[in-house]
C-alpha cells in the first residue's frame, strides 16, 4: 500500500480533561478532538491558562485524560506509560538534569532504550552539531546561558528520534532577539529531521510565522484549525479575530448569499460583501471583521463605504495607525505603510471616509 | 476495552497503594516502637498497682484518683494531693518561665543575626547551631560547673570580695531555670531568625517613613510579621521544658523535682506503675493542648496569608 | 557629630545577642579547660594534664559504652533514614490523598510527646515482651532509637523533595526511564544531600538520646549518655569532663559537615 501523503501522525479524539472532583471540578479542556499530520509544524496557540500544556501532557502521558483517546499512527496510547511513547518533550523550563554534563543530558535517552555505547557517542556528536553545541559538551548545564540550554533541551528531545516533537513555550523564557534567532533555528531542525512537532505558544506572532497548521484554543477549547493564512484572513469567530492581530468590528444584517459570500448592509446603511465561513450560512444580523491594514482612507464624501472623524494620528515608524470614530459612534482603526517622505493627509479632528475592498471583510460565526 | 475514565482511575489508585507500601516501614516502625506503647500506657492507668512494681490485671481508678487527691491513711477521706499538685505547678511553671526567658533573649539574638551582612550572618547560624547539636545532658553538666558553690561565678564574685560565702544556686528552681534557659535557648532562636531572615526591611523603613518610633517599628511591624517563628520557638521551648528529665534532675537534686524525675519516682522506688501512667497521660494532655493552641494560631495566620 | 540614623538598630539588642553568645559558650569552655585539668577534684586547678584523657581511655565502662553508643546510633540512623526516605518519597508531591494527613501525624508524633512519656511506654510495653519472649538484647534500644530518629531523618529529606522539580522525572521518563531508572539516576543523586543531612540529623539525636534509653535498657546495656548521667549524679571528677570533650568534638564535626550538606545547592 503506498503512503499516504498526509497521514496523521496524532488524532486526539473527544478528550476532555477535569481536575479535581465535584464543586471544585475544572474542565481544562472540554472536549477537544484534532488531527495532527505527519511532517508537520503544528502549532496550539491560546492564552495562559487555556489548556495548552494539559493538552501536551495527555499526549506524553504524564497524566491521563477523562474521557476520549488519543491515537499515534492509529493506535490508541491510553495503555502506554510516558516511557513507553515514541514521543519527546521539549519543557517549559527545560528540565535539564542539573547533576548530569550536556552530553549526558543529550545521550541520556538513548542510554535508557539501552543503545549501544558507541552509537550514543555517535548520536550526542551528531545531535552537538545540529545544535551548534560541540564546545559546551562537557560543561554542567548550570554553567550555559539560556538559549544554550534551551538548545541542549531540543537536542536531548530529538536525540532519540521521536515520531513526534512536543515543545511547550519552548521560547517565552528568552529574550527578544534570540527568541527571532531560535524560531527559524526550530524551523530549519523540523525541516531537517522531518519530525512531526507539536508546539505550544502564547504568543500570535510566533504562531504565524512558524506553523504549517495553528489550532487556536480558548478556555479549553479548539476555536479554528487552519494555516496561518486562513486564521490571519478568515477568522471564524470573535475570539480569533480578536486574539491574533488587531481587528474592528462591524454590526450589519445579511440581505444575501452566494457561494462562500455574503451581502451585508451595515448599521451605517452602506452595503459590503463579506466571505463566510465554511459551511455557515446566517440571516439576520451578524457581526463583520475588517483587519486595519485591509481598509483603506478615502476623502470624506467620496462615496466610501463609511465615513467619520479622524481622532488620533499614531506614528509606528513602518507605519501610522489612523483611529477613527464612526458616524454611527463606532471606533475603528486603519493601518497605512509609511512611504518616505510621506505627509499626514488626515490629521486629528479632521472628516474621512473608510473605503473597504472586496475580500476584505469576513462575517463572524457567533 | 478500558475507557479513558477507568485507566485515569486506575492509575491514581495505583499511585495510592504505591504510596502507601512506601511509607508502610515507617509506619509500622513508629506505631510498634512509640504510638502503639502510648495506649498501654493509658490501659495501665486504670490498673491495680503490683506490691513490687508492675501492675495486677484489676480495674481501678485509684491512680487517677491520687493524680490529683490524696487518700488519708487513717481515716480514708480525700484532700487535694498537695504534693503532686505542687510537682504540676512547679513544671508548668518553670516550663512557662524558661519559656519567656528564652524568648526575651532570643528574639534580640535573632534579630541581631538577621540583621548582619549576607556572608556573617552564616557564621552566626553556625555558632547557635553547636550548641543546638550538642549533647542536652553534656551542656547541662557544663551549666552545673558553673553555678556550684566551686564554680567559676562563685568564685569570681567571692575573689572581688562582693559576697563571703559562695551563694547556693545549685539544687533549686533557680538551677533548673537557668539551666533549661541554657540548653533550649538555640530552639528559641532558630526559628525567630528563619521568619526574621525572610523580613522585608523595606517595611521597616516605610514604617519610619510613617513617621513610627524604633519602639513603634518592632512593635507594630517587625513583631506581627515574624510572630509564626515567635509562636514556633515558644512551642519548641515549652513543650521539652515541661517534660525535661536530663536538667532538673541534674542541677535540682533530689528534692526539686519536675514532672518527669515524679514519673520515674513511680516506676523506681515507689512501684506505682498505674500512678505514673496517669502522671505520663496527664502530661501528653497539657502538652497537646499547648500544641493545639499552635496549630490554631498558625493555622490562623497560614489562612490570612493565602487570603 | 550626630551618629547617622541606621534602620536596622534597636536599642540594646545587640548587647543581649553578645550576652547571648558569650553565656552560650562560658560554660563549654570551661568544662573544656577542666577536662586538661592535672588535679582529681573539678573544684581546684591543679596545672595542665592529659590524664584524665587517658584514664577515660583506659575505662572499659566507658569503652563498652561508647561501642555501644555508636552500634545503636549507626543501626538506628541508618533503618531510619531508609524508612523517612521512603515515606517522604510518599508523602511529597501530590495532591492530598486520603491518609495523607494521618501519615504526616504519625510521623510526627514522636516530636509531639514529651520524651519522657514514650520512655515510660515503651519500659512497660519492652517489659512484657521481655518475659514473652526472654530475649533482652540491644534490639529493644535499636528499635526505639529507630522510631524517635524517623521524624528528625524525615525533616531534611522531606525539605529537599519539596523543592525539588518534578518536570526532572518527568523528563526522565519520557526519555524512555522506567520509574526505577528514573529514580536512580534524577530522582537519588537529586536527593542525596538531603538524605545525608537526614542521616546525620538521625545519628546525632540517637546519640544524644538519654531518657528513652534510661527507660529501655536492661542491666549493663550503659550508652554512653545514661553512663556519664550515672557519674554526674554520683559525684564529678575530671574524666566526666575528658569524655565530654571528646563527645563535643564529635559533635562540631558532625554540625561542620551537616552545615555544608545542608547549605550546598545546585
Ligand atoms: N494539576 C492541575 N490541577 C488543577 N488544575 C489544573 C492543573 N493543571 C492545570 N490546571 C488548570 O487547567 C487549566 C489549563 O491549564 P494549562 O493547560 O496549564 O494552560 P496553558 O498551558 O494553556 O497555560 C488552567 O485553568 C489550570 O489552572
Ligand atoms: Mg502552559
Amino acid at each position: 500500500m503506498p503512503e499516504k501523503p498526509d497521514r496523521n501522525a496524532i488524532e486526539v479524539r473527544g478528550v476532555r480533561k477535569v481536575f479535581g472532583t465535584g464543586e471544585n471540578a475544572v474542565a481544562a479542556l472540554a472536549t477537544v478532538s484534532v488531527s495532527i499530520r505527519e511532517n508537520e509544524f503544528f502549532t496550539l496557540l491560546g492564552p495562559s491558562g487555556c489548556g495548552k500544556t494539559t493538552l501536551l501532557r495527555l499526549i506524553a502521558g504524564f497524566d491521563y485524560p477523562s474521557a476520549g483517546e488519543i491515537l499515534l499512527y492509529g493506535d490508541d496510547i491510553a495503555p502506554q506509560p510516558p516511557f513507553r511513547r515514541p514521543v519527546n518533550t521539549v519543557f517549559q523550563s527545560y528540565a535539564l538534569f542539573p547533576h548530569m554534563t550536556v552530553a549526558e543530558n543529550i545521550g541520556f535517552g538513548l542510554e535508557m532504550l539501552n543503545k549501544p555505547k558507541a552509537e550514543v557517542k555517535a548520536r550526542v556528536a551528531e545531535m552537538l552539531r545540529l545544535v551548534r553545541m560541540e564546545q559546551l559538551a562537557n560543561r554542567r548545564t548550570s554553567q550555559i546561558s539560556g538559549g544554550q540550554q534551551q538548545r541542549v533541551a531540543l537536542a536531548r528531545a530529538l536525540a532519540p528520534q521521536p515520531k513526534v516533537l512536543l515543545l511547550d513555550e519552548p521560547l517565552s523564557a528568552l529574550d527578544y532577539k534570540l527568541r527571532k534567532d531560535m524560531q527559524i533555528e526550530l524551523k530549519r531542525l523540523q525541516g531537517e529531521t522531518g519530525i512531526t512537532f507539536i508546539f505550544v505558544t502564547h504568543d500570535q506572532e510566533e504562531a504565524l510565522t512558524m506553523s504549517d497548521r495553528i489550532a487556536v484554543m480558548s478556555a479549553g477549547r479548539i476555536l479554528q484549525v487552519g494555516a496561518p493564512r486562513d486564521i490571519y484572513d478568515r477568522p471564524a469567530d470573535r475570539f480569533v479575530a480578536d486574539f491574533i492581530g488587531e481587528s474592528n468590528f462591524l454590526k450589519g444584517d445579511v440581505t444575501g448569499t452566494d457561494g462562500g459570500r455574503a451581502t451585508v448592509k451595515l448599521s451605517s446603511g452602506t452595503e459590503i460583501r463579506a466571505s463566510l465561513p465554511e459551511g455557515f450560512s446566517p440571516s439576520g444580523s451578524v457581526t463583520v471583521v475588517v483587519r486595519p491594514e485591509h481598509a483603506q482612507l478615502a476623502a470624506a464624501d467620496g462615496g466610501a463605504a463609511l465615513q467619520g472623524t479622524v481622532e488620533n494620528v499614531v506614528y509606528l515608524g513602518t507605519d501610522t495607525h489612523f483611529h477613527l470614530r464612526l458616524d454611527d459612534g463606532v471606533p475603528f482603526i486603519v493601518r497605512r505603510q509609511n512611504a518616505r517622505g510621506g505627509a499626514d493627509s488626515f490629521a486629528a479632528g479632521s472628516r474621512a471616509g473608510v473605503v473597504i475592498g472586496g475580500d476584505a471583510a469576513q462575517v463572524l460565526r457567533d | 476495552m478500558a475507557s479513558a475514565e477507568e485507566i485515569a482511575r486506575a492509575a491514581d489508585r495505583k499511585d495510592i497503594r504505591d504510596r502507601w507500601l512506601l511509607s508502610a516501614p515507617a509506619l509500622i516502625i513508629i506505631l510498634v516502637a512509640a504510638t502503639g506503647p502510648l495506649l498501654i500506657v493509658l490501659v495501665y492507668s486504670f490498673l491495680t498497682s503490683a506490691a513490687y512494681g508492675g501492675v495486677e490485671w484489676k480495674f481501678s481508678p485509684e491512680a487517677w484518683v491520687s493524680v490529683f487527691l490524696e487518700r488519708d491513711i487513717f481515716d480514708d477521706t480525700l484532700s487535694l494531693a498537695d504534693a503532686n499538685i505542687t510537682i504540676f505547678w512547679r513544671s508548668i511553671k518553670l516550663a512557662l518561665m524558661t519559656t519567656v526567658v528564652t524568648l526575651a533573649l532570643g528574639f534580640p539574638t535573632a534579630y541581631f543575626m538577621a540583621t548582619r551582612s549576607e556572608k556573617t550572618r552564616d557564621l552566626w547560624l553556625f555558632l547557635i547551631t553547636i550548641p543546638f547539636w550538642t549533647n542536652l545532658l553534656i551542656r547541662t553538666f557544663a551549666v552545673l560547673q558553673i553555678i556550684r558553690n566551686e564554680g567559676i561565678i562563685n568564685t569570681l564574685l567571692m575573689k572581688a570580695g562582693i559576697i563571703s560565702a559562695p551563694i547556693q544556686i545549685l539544687f533549686t528552681d533557680t538551677a533548673i531555670l537557668i539551666g533549661m534557659a541554657y540548653v533550649y535557648l538555640p530552639l528559641m532562636v532558630l526559628p525567630i531568625y528563619a521568619s526574621m531572615e525572610k523580613l522585608d526591611f523595606r517595611l521597616v523603613e516605610a514604617g519610619y517613613d510613617l513617621y513610627a518610633s524604633r519602639w513603634q517599628v518592632l512593635r507594630r511591624i517587625i513583631l506581627p510579621l515574624v510572630k509564626p517563628g515567635v509562636i514556633a520557638g515558644s512551642i519548641l521551648v515549652f513543650i521539652p521544658a515541661i517534660g525535661a528529665y536530663v536538667t532538673p534532675s541534674i542541677l535540682g537534686g533530689g528534692k526539686n523535682m519536675m514532672i518527669s524525675n515524679f514519673i520515674e519516682l513511680q516506676f523506681g522506688q515507689a512501684h506505682n506503675w498505674p500512678l505514673g501512667s496517669a502522671l505520663a497521660i496527664t502530661v501528653m494532655v497539657i502538652v497537646m493542648i499547648a500544641l493545639l493552641v499552635y496549630v490554631r494560631n498558625t493555622g490562623a495566620a497560614s489562612g490570612e496569608r493565602r487570603g | 557629630m550626630a551618629k547617622p540614623f541606621s534602620i536596622r538598630h534597636q536599642p540594646g539588642f545587640t548587647a543581649i545577642a553578645a550576652l547571648c553568645f558569650f553565656a552560650l559558650y562560658l560554660p563549654i569552655l570551661v568544662l573544656v579547660v577542666y577536662a586538661f585539668n592535672a588535679a582529681s577534684s573539678t573544684a581546684e586547678w591543679g596545672g595542665l594534664s592529659l590524664k584524665w584523657f587517658q584514664s577515660a581511655a583506659q575505662n572499659t565502662q566507658v569503652i563498652d559504652a561508647t561501642v555501644r553508643s555508636f552500634q545503636i546510633a549507626a543501626t538506628a540512623a541508618v533503618i531510619a533514614t531508609i524508612a523517612a526516605t521512603m515515606a517522604a518519597l510518599a508523602t511529597t508531591r501530590t495532591p492530598p490523598y486520603p491518609g495523607l494527613t494521618f501519615k504526616y501525624a504519625a510521623i510526627n508524633q514522636p516530636l509531639m510527646v514529651p520524651e519522657i512519656v514514650t520512655a515510660v511506654a515503651l519500659l512497660i510495653f519492652f517489659s512484657r515482651i521481655k518475659i514473652f519472649t526472654g530475649y533482652s538484647g540491644l534490639g529493644y534500644l535499636i528499635a526505639a532509637h529507630t522510631a524517635f530518629c524517623i521524624p528528625f531523618a524525615y525533616l531534611p529529606i522531606r525539605a529537599r523533595l519539596e523543592n525539588m522539580d518534578l518536570t526532572l522525572e518527568r523528563a526522565a521518563a519520557d526519555l524512555y526511564a522506567t520509574p526505577w531508572r528514573a529514580f536512580r539516576r534524577v530522582t537519588l543523586p537529586l536527593l542525596w544531600p538531603g538524605i545525608l543531612a537526614g542521616l546525620m540529623l538521625a545519628f546525632v539525636i540517637s546519640l544524644d538520646d538519654v531518657v528513652i534509653t534510661e527507660f529501655v535498657k536492661s542491666g549493663g546495656q550503659d550508652t554512653l549518655p545514661t553512663y556519664m548521667l550515672g557519674q554526674i549524679r554520683r559525684g564529678i571528677t575530671p574524666e566526666i569532663n575528658a569524655i565530654s570533650t571528646a563527645f563535643l568534638l564529635l559533635s562540631v564535626a558532625i554540625v561542620t559537615l551537616f552545615f555544608f550538606v545542608s547549605r550546598k545547592r545546585d
